[in-house]
């Protein structure tokens, strides 16, 4: 059994705000291995972005707590990593694509001095690297993302780009300081819907072409579907599901999952969909044990006082939820 | 009847609005402080013939047995060349102070926005150009010297200082209001307005004003202090209030000419100042910040 | 390069327009002033006819349009009239004390923006510290007290207690100042060598600067925290660590720039507070600059005078806003472009 990537463990994160603490992250567990591509679907606010910050460890640090809980890469726990580990990890390893593009560009300097930055400060190597080699190599890594006219795009500034061009810009940057694994929170969200597929589909030709594993975020399922190996559900703050894509969608377990995938519009038959009753519970005062309970159609009395594990139902598909707590195997507990 | 259930709803919506506003605001240690202040003060400045030490002190009043007082038990902050208990004197300079800021807002509050909400909906219109090149020429020179000069003209006394201030400030309520209203005129809500047939003086006083009034609102509470700055510094050099009304202002340039020894006579009206500008501005901030207003 | 130059002839353009609209705005307060100038000027014992004579040479019986004209023609040729109370050419008045006023006027704008921005960086940078709370909390202090109070605190301190600083005058009585060339001493002294005369101007240009300075640089101070506090939980900050970029470089390049863009955009308002409460600071100080020549204008109804300073001063407050506006149009790319877009 190859060892994973990246690993998180337990993974506990809290803010502390000023009406008092807010629970977010409760025990996610979850694993990344070479070469693969991970998806994580769940609602807004439940946690996803949270948990991507943890791992390149860009949450501010007051107010966020990390009480619990453990990142491991490549078998290193990336929270108790010195600085200078910590960076070089940002700077070759491991690298994040923002939801909004515009956003994640500094709107006061030019796209040239942004990836040739990216650039200079990437990997041992980038320090010795002369001015010109540093051009090329931000000319090369433009023309990997299919940015026509390179020369003209490192002059200009982030506000003459369009949404899209922006998000390969940050692609791009995403490219240079990442060797082994790539975060995308939601990157396709904030485009124009004709841009959206281009850019996932860039996306994933470019991990396939560097060999790295990918993180997708996303709350729409289809992007899920196309893109990823495996895929993780999440719901406020815990993993509620995991299985390899095809079987997600094909035998969704976990009550939520069930109705996520109920609710996508269907072409043919079934009609517009039905929501789930109910919305994600408050932070400062989670609900007991599961944390679906209050909306799960399925409610049994246990759920109301015991966290449910991830209970292992087959090879590479695991739940949480105590409908499924009689499959015996493997039941990887808090 | 349906009418009428409407604005109930109405009312008790904006109740709810104000009460979560109050939260928000008391929240804020720093904005309680200015609110607190500004009562401690207003109950000063308003009581100001009750609660002072020596009444008469505000006006022609000389004792020359208590001239030159440092302060003690008797006279908190001193007392000054003409024997008069200046801590009474700050009371009553505060009140000046207060009427002052009071009713400059209250004289361009409602020209310079009435100005702005006429060239803002107009624009394009020769209205617009009128009134925004105006705001542009008086808005050229610093409003501390127009003040001045409007100021120098007239005949010293309080209502001129004020009238001085009010001529250097009301543009800025224009500009403000302006800025908004020309933003919001393409906005939705106004064009379904528009087009359902409401008179213009519906849309902009119903519809457009109140997206303004939380700027104007945070401006107003900012500008008391301002407005109160200014017009000491316009008493400083003589330009408002007359001797022998006691004004801040005019209490720290009298006290200068003997500073060093008799330093009682400046410090404390000078500390009066800095108060009440404090006050306003730690309020005014807190106000900014509940309803979220932005900065700059 | 173009649009630069375009930029500044519109503005200058505007401005000229503004100046005239200022004029006759000053004009008209001015002359609607009841009394009489002429006999002011005279004094209260001078005969009648003489005071008449007076009147009709400054036109003041004619209707206002009239008055105006004459004005403006004088204007034209740069002749503002005649001081009514240093009876001399306003124009060479103003040419006397200008070069007073600018100077201070310009240390003062130079410590503003460096002080102002080196605490407010400060207190960003470390912001929720005790280096920040106090940074703040002067600079608290420094918004709500009238320069006029900063100016009396510093003679009071510096002065009397500390006596080390002078507190009247461009130089010591004394000193024989330096050949004018700018009629800025500072410079002048530097140009032609007279490094004694530099720092003694220097010491004299410290308190009066530094008072005008307290009010501005604390507004500068707090909105460059500000900024700095909003800015560091931006997106683009998170990007550009996760891209590995040094955290120094961070600090100093990538969230200094656009957190700057706030502070120099209201730099031209607080110049205006500089400009505008010279007036109480050359008073207190006894700076022979031409806001106390103005101010003494104002208080003895000299109106040529007071027209010809509003005047000057406003333009110098123009100049100024057109430089910050260039500024800031330079350092932040989405005012300054904005419509050039490329597509996909």
């Amino acid at each position: 059994m190859t060892k994973p990537l990246l690993e998180i463990k337990n993974l506990h994160v809290w803010f502390k705000v000023f009406g008092g603490i807010l629970r977010v992250l409760d025990g996610v567990n979850f694993t990344v291995m070479s070469e693969e591509k991970v998806g994580l679907v769940g609602e807004t606010g439940c946690g996803k972005t949270t948990t991507m910050k943890a791992i390149m460890r860009l949450l501010s640090m007051p107010p966020a707590i990390i009480p619990k809980g453990e990142i491991l890469f490549k078998g290193k726990d990336i929270l108790r990593m010195n600085r200078a580990e910590l960076q070089q990890i940002r700077k070759e390893k491991i690298s994040m694509i923002f939801q909004d593009p515009t956003a994640a560009l500094n709107p006061v300097f030019t796209i040239g001095t942004q990836i040739q930055d990216a650039v200079r400060f990437s990997g041992k190597s980038g320090r010795k690297m002369k001015k010109d080699e540093i051009k090329a190599r931000a000319m090369q890594v433009l023309k990997e993302v299919s940015l026509p006219d390179q020369e003209r795009v490192l002059h200009n500034y982030p506000i003459q780009l369009s949404g899209g061009m922006r998000q390969r810009v940050c692609i791009s940057m995403a490219l240079v300081s990442a060797s082994e694994l790539i975060i995308g929170d939601e990157p396709e969200t904030s485009l124009d819907v004709t841009i959206k597929d281009q850019i996932l589909r860039l996306l994933k030709e470019l991990v396939e072409k560097h060999n790295t594993s990918i993180i997708l975020i996303s709350h729409a399922l289809g992007t899920v579907k196309n893109m990823t190996d495996k895929v993780y559900v999440m719901y406020a703050g815990t993993m509620v599901e995991l299985a390899k894509t095809k079987d997600l969608f094909a035998h969704p377990l976990h009550p939520y999952s069930k109705g996520l995938l109920a609710a996508i519009p269907r072409l043919t038959g079934g009609g517009i969909g039905e929501g789930i009753d109910g919305h994600i519970p408050e932070y400062i005062n989670p609900p007991k044990g599961c944390r679906f309970h209050p909306r799960c159609k399925q409610v049994m009395p246990m759920c109301k006082d015991k966290k449910p594990p991830l209970f292992k139902v087959s090879e590479k598909h695991e739940v949480a939820c105590f409908l499924f707590q009689n499959f015996g195997g493997d039941c990887i507990d808090k | 009847m349906q009418k009428k259930s409407l604005t109930q709803e109405e009312l008790s919506r904006r109740w709810e609005n104000i009460r979560r506003n109050w939260y928000k605001f008391s929240r804020n240690p720093l904005s309680i402080t200015g609110l607190v202040m500004i009562c401690i003060i207003l109950f000063f400045t308003i009581f100001a013939p009750f609660v002072s030490p020596y009444p008469e002190s505000a006006g022609k009043f000389i004792n020359f047995y208590e001239a030159s007082q440092p302060p003690s038990l008797n006279h908190l902050c001193g007392t000054d060349a003409f024997g008069r208990d200046i801590l009474t004197r700050i009371f009553f300079g505060c009140r000046y102070s207060l009427i002052m800021g009071v009713t400059v807002l209250l004289l361009i509050v409602p020209v310079g926005v009435v100005l702005g909400l006429i060239a803002g909906y107009h624009k394009g219109s020769w209205l617009e150009i009128v009134i925004m090149r105006t705001t542009d020429i008086f808005i050229a020179v610093p409003p501390l010297i127009l003040a001045l000069a409007v100021c120098s003209v007239l005949t010293p006394s309080i209502f001129n200082a004020m009238l001085a201030i009010s001529i250097a400030w009301w543009p800025w309520y224009t500009r403000l209001v302006y800025g908004i209203v020309s933003s919001l005129k393409e906005e939705f809500f106004v064009k379904s307005a528009e087009v359902t047939g409401a008179s213009k003086i519906h849309i902009l006083f119903r519809e457009i004003l109140l997206n303004c009034i939380s700027p104007i609102l945070t401006k107003m509470s900012l500008d008391m202090g301002w407005i109160i700055l200014i017009g000491s510094s316009l008493s400083f050099v003589g330009l408002g209030a007359q001797p022998p009304t006691p004004d801040l202002g005019s209490m720290v340039a009298d006290g200068s000419k003997y500073l060093p020894d008799q330093w009682w006579i400046s410090v404390f009206p000078a500390f009066a100042i800095m108060l009440i500008v404090l006050s306003f501005n730690l309020f005014g901030d807190g106000i900014r910040d509940t309803l979220g207003v932005e900065r700059g | 390069m173009g649009k630069t130059i375009k930029f500044i002839a519109k503005r200058l353009a505007f401005s000229v327009f503004v100046l005239v609209g200022l004029s006759i705005l000053i004009f008209v307060i001015a002359r609607v002033m009841p009394g009489n100038p002429a006999r002011m000027a005279l004094g209260a014992r001078a005969p009648e006819w003489v005071v008449e004579r007076l009147r009709e040479e400054m036109h003041l019986n004619e209707p206002l349009y009239v008055q105006y004209y004459y004005w403006a023609k004088g204007a034209l040729h740069g002749n503002f009239g005649i001081s009514l109370v240093t009876r001399r050419s306003v124009a060479n008045d103003i040419k006397a004390f200008f070069p007073a006023s600018l100077e201070l006027a310009l240390y003062a704008g130079i410590f503003m923006g460096i002080i102002g921005i080196v605490l407010g960086t400060i207190s960003g940078w470390y912001a929720n510290t005790w280096v920040d709370n106090l940074v703040r909390i002067i600079s608290y202090m420094g918004i709500v007290t009238p320069s006029f109070v900063f100016a009396i605190f510093f003679v009071l301190i510096f002065s009397y207690v500390l006596e080390i600083l002078p507190t009247i005058g461009r130089l010591t009585p004394g000193v024989v100042p330096p050949p004018s060339v700018t009629g800025v001493i500072t410079f002048d002294a530097l140009i032609t060598g007279r490094f004694d005369v530099f720092f003694d101007a220097l010491k004299h240009l410290l308190l009066p600067a530094i008072s005008l300075a307290m009010g501005p640089l604390s507004q500068e101070a707090r909105i460059t925290r500000a900024s700095l506090v909003d800015n560091v939980q931006k997106d683009y900050i998170a990007s550009e660590r996760s891209c590995g970029i040094p955290e120094r470089t961070i600090m100093f390049k990538y969230l200094l720039k656009p957190s700057l863009i706030p502070t120099i955009t209201i730099y031209g308002l607080d110049f205006a507070s500089i400009l505008g409460n010279a007036f109480l600071v050359e008073l207190i100080f006894n700076w022979p600059g031409l806001s106390r020549y103005g101010m003494n204008a104002m208080l003895q109804k000299d109106l040529n005078a007071i027209t010809a300073v509003v005047l000057v001063l406003g333009l110098v407050f123009i100049i100024a806003n057109i430089v910050v506006d260039l500024t800031v149009g330079y350092l932040d790319p989405r005012i300054g472009l904005g419509t050039e877009r490329s597509s996909e």
